[in-house]
């Protein structure tokens, strides 16, 4: 019998089936420790993180597919950056199948977790976090999933970033849900990507809570399919800290949702509220660009049943406070350019426009007027995003 | 002195290209092929005395017009190429190396940049091994004596210095890449690929030909393409100088299929789209990197020209590229500065 099992053993080993973990615990040479063990984990291995500060020099590289990298909590496990010398990003994926999961990285000087080309990836219990608040001098994003295809990012905090906290670019069918962004300059970034829920998260204290953007002259153009629902959306004033240059920077404080250069997307059952300049925002790509295969303009946008508390009593754009005097001393919840087609609202709330009619138009020719949204056609709902069932059996 | 080191390795290269040895075990052929990862650069029978000194028959040096900027490193390249095979050529892209074959490139400092016969002490030497899997990208680390480069996947911070060209005593931390930082700049498609060994990259007028000459290369069409050399006021235009250096550079991630495909911005030296290449293109996930600037180039205009702002920083958030490069390369700036400055300012 024994022999049987010692044969089952090697049988099993020799074709590979035994996922091992490889544990790196905190102490002195952890760069080199823990890149090691990035570099020879194999597929289906773990390579779990111990507790307490890693301080690292330089970026974290990760490109075996299939690899789980496991911390203690995102508490518990901190991968400290706040001397980095070197790379563009605390930790790099570049595999697919890869399970992120209970660690936190602070203080990189570039973006936290970047993954680009990785398929199935799952970002969970994560933090990423400059330590000392908004400032220009943060890096870029937080968690930053890049032409992937199948994204997940849930149950994570992000805070600090001088860009998005959660962005996701150039992506196909994405899932981000029950997270904490906050003290970011835009919460969560949805760009130039197909089919993305984006439901469940606490949105607060950044200049703009939720984006849904499309920009020209990029690989993977024309977003979307985007649900944005059952979101908390408060407060989002902070004051705009992107470095100019970023289309971040564009966004005004105080801004709940914006919409801009996007097609088929849902706003619905979220609270959005105490969002100085809107709470929700649709508007056309307005800078100039030399793109034939590029639409700026909003198309088959539908709000329903959102909650709006109060909003508008700080508009952060160029005639903004004129605006508002004009029309009583408070801008409604939501602003639209006027531009797009298809632009719909069944929210209990008034939707001033601006009266454009054309992406780039200035806004000294502004019309604006409040206008009826509602429909009793009610449009068709992008599909719900549907992960592969291992990135969901992955969640305990 | 550069070139004067070129010219010798050439020699070197001829010697040891034309005749086979005899006595001398060739290179480790199955070390190349085999599934190891081995702990010794000496393993590979690259070399019979340490670094560089003594290339193994079918190891060629080589140099090229325009090379990679590497915190003023010199660096030493040769390429294998199996007996009875050849690499075959491409006009555009790299080289196709035949299976077997391996490039392996060493990068140090001399102790004085203004003495030509100043001692290099030589920090690592990255091997690049092709498989019949693909490439595969190794980094050695030398010992203090020079004797023997021992594997380092994870890569590793090591101290240099030297006197500079200037007389300026520069002090560094030098980072040798970690095994997947190769892959940060050789990764197309996800398949490691190479970046050097472009015909147009090692056409000197001579060069392809004698390649040919020794068994290494099938052909080399006298129409070959020829990238400048970048800092050769006499070769090429100015603007075709700061594309062959903005190629070798930057375009190993700044292209299509590359590490950057995202940001839409790509340099490759034949690349047409001006709004690819940087004019009037707003940056895209830049973050801090944009510097409060509006446009990748602005033309007439390098203060307000991202691409620059870039490459005059060393703050590893900003800098670009992002691997392999703490220090400016003050004569890149120069040129990249003059080639925004003279750029024809757009009509409006």
């Amino acid at each position: 019998m024994k022999i049987l099992a010692a044969a089952t053993v090697a049988l099993l080993a020799s074709t590979s089936a035994f996922a091992t973990t490889i544990t790196v615990e905190a102490g002195d040479n952890a760069q080199e420790r823990l890149q090691t063990a990035l570099i020879e984990a194999a597929p289906g291995d773990t390579v779990q993180i111990g507790e307490g500060r890693f301080e690292l020099t330089d970026g974290l590289s990760l490109d075996v597919a299939g690899v789980t990298v496991q911390g203690a909590g995102a508490d518990a496990t901190i991968l400290d950056f706040t001397n980095q010398q070197g790379s563009g990003e605390g930790l790099l994926v570049t595999a697919d199948d890869v399970v992120l999961t209970g660690f936190a990285v602070e203080n990189s000087a570039g973006d936290g977790i970047k993954s680009k080309e990785a398929d199935r990836i799952v970002y969970r219990g994560l933090r990423v976090e400059w330590t000392g608040g908004p400032a220009e001098t943060n890096g870029a994003y937080g968690l930053y999933p890049v032409e992937s295809e199948d994204v997940l990012v849930e149950n994570s905090i992000v805070s600090g970033a001088s860009d998005a906290g959660i962005y996701v670019g150039q992506s196909d069918r994405i899932v981000v849900r029950h997270n904490i962004v906050r003290n970011n300059v835009a919460g969560i970034e949805i760009e130039n990507s197909f089919n993305a829920d984006v439901y469940e998260n606490m949105v607060t204290q950044n200049t703009g809570g939720i984006l849904v953007f499309d920009l020209p002259n990029l690989p993977q153009m024309g977003g979307h399919s985007v649900r944005v629902f059952r979101n908390m959306i408060q407060d989002n004033n902070t004051p705009n800290f992107a470095p100019e240059g970023n289309i971040v920077a564009s966004v005004p404080t105080g801004t709940g949702v914006m919409i801009m250069a996007n097609r088929n997307v849902h706003v619905f059952e979220n609270m959005i509220a105490d969002n100085g300049t809107s709470n929700v925002m649709i508007v056309s790509y307005t800078q100039a660009f030399d793109d034939p295969n590029y639409n700026p303009l909003p198309r088959a946008v539908f709000l329903e049943n959102n909650q709006h508390g109060n909003a508008g009593y700080a508009p952060d754009f160029e005639g903004g406070e004129m605006l508002a005097a004009a029309v009583g001393g408070q801008l409604p919840p939501i602003l639209w350019d006027g531009t797009g087609e298809a632009i719909l609202s069944n929210d209990e709330a008034m939707v001033l426009s601006l009266g454009l009619t054309a992406a780039g138009q200035s806004v000294a020719e502004a019309q604006p007027q409040p206008v009826d949204l509602h429909t009793d056609d009610i449009p068709e709902q992008p599909g719900e995003v549907s992960l592969p069932m291992a990135m969901e059996a992955a969640d305990q | 002195m550069i070139r004067a080191l070129a010219a010798l390795f050439g020699w070197l290269a001829l010697v040891s290209a034309s005749a086979a040895q005899p006595g001398r075990a060739p290179v480790a052929l199955d070390v190349i092929l085999g599934d190891t990862l081995p702990r010794n650069l000496s393993e590979f029978r690259f070399f019979s005395d340490g670094i560089g000194q003594t290339p193994n028959a079918r190891v060629i040096g080589y140099e090229l017009n325009t090379p990679l900027f590497s915190d003023y490193a010199v660096k030493q390249r040769f390429a294998f190429v199996p007996e009875g095979q050849t690499v075959r050529y491409t006009e555009e892209g790299v080289l196709d190396f035949p299976v077997g074959s391996a490039l392996i490139k060493s990068f140090g400092y001399p102790a004085d940049f203004r003495d030509p016969g100043s001692p290099v002490r030589w920090i690592e030497t990255r091997v690049l091994l092709r498989r019949e899997s693909g490439w595969v990208a190794l980094p050695y680390i030398w010992n203090e004596d020079g004797s023997e480069a021992v594997l380092a996947r994870a890569g590793r911070r090591l101290p240099a210095s030297w006197i500079d060209a200037q007389g300026e005593t520069q002090a560094i931390s030098y980072r040798v890449p970690n095994q997947n930082q190769c892959k940060g700049c050789h990764a197309r498609h996800d398949e490691i690929t190479l970046i050097g060994p472009q015909a147009r990259n090692l056409n000197d007028g001579s060069r392809l030909a004698q390649w040919v000459d020794w068994g290494f290369l099938d052909r080399a069409p006298v129409d070959a393409p020829r990238l400048p050399v970048w800092d050769d006021e006499s070769d090429g235009s100015l603007a075709e100088r700061a594309r062959a250096y903005l190629d070798v550079n930057c375009a190993h991630c700044h292209n299509r299929d590359g590490p950057a495909s995202n940001s839409g911005l790509f340099l490759q030296y034949q690349e047409a789209d001006t709004v690819a290449r940087g004019i009037l293109k707003r940056p895209v996930a830049a973050g801090r990197g944009s510097g409060n600037l509006a446009f990748d180039i602005a033309p007439g205009d390098p203060d307000r020209s991202i691409l620059l702002f870039r490459m005059q920083t060393d703050d590893p958030g900003i800098a670009m590229p992002e691997l392999g490069r703490a220090l400016l390369h003050r004569e890149a700036i120069a040129l990249i500065r003059r080639y925004i400055a003279e750029m024809p300012q757009p009509a409006s």
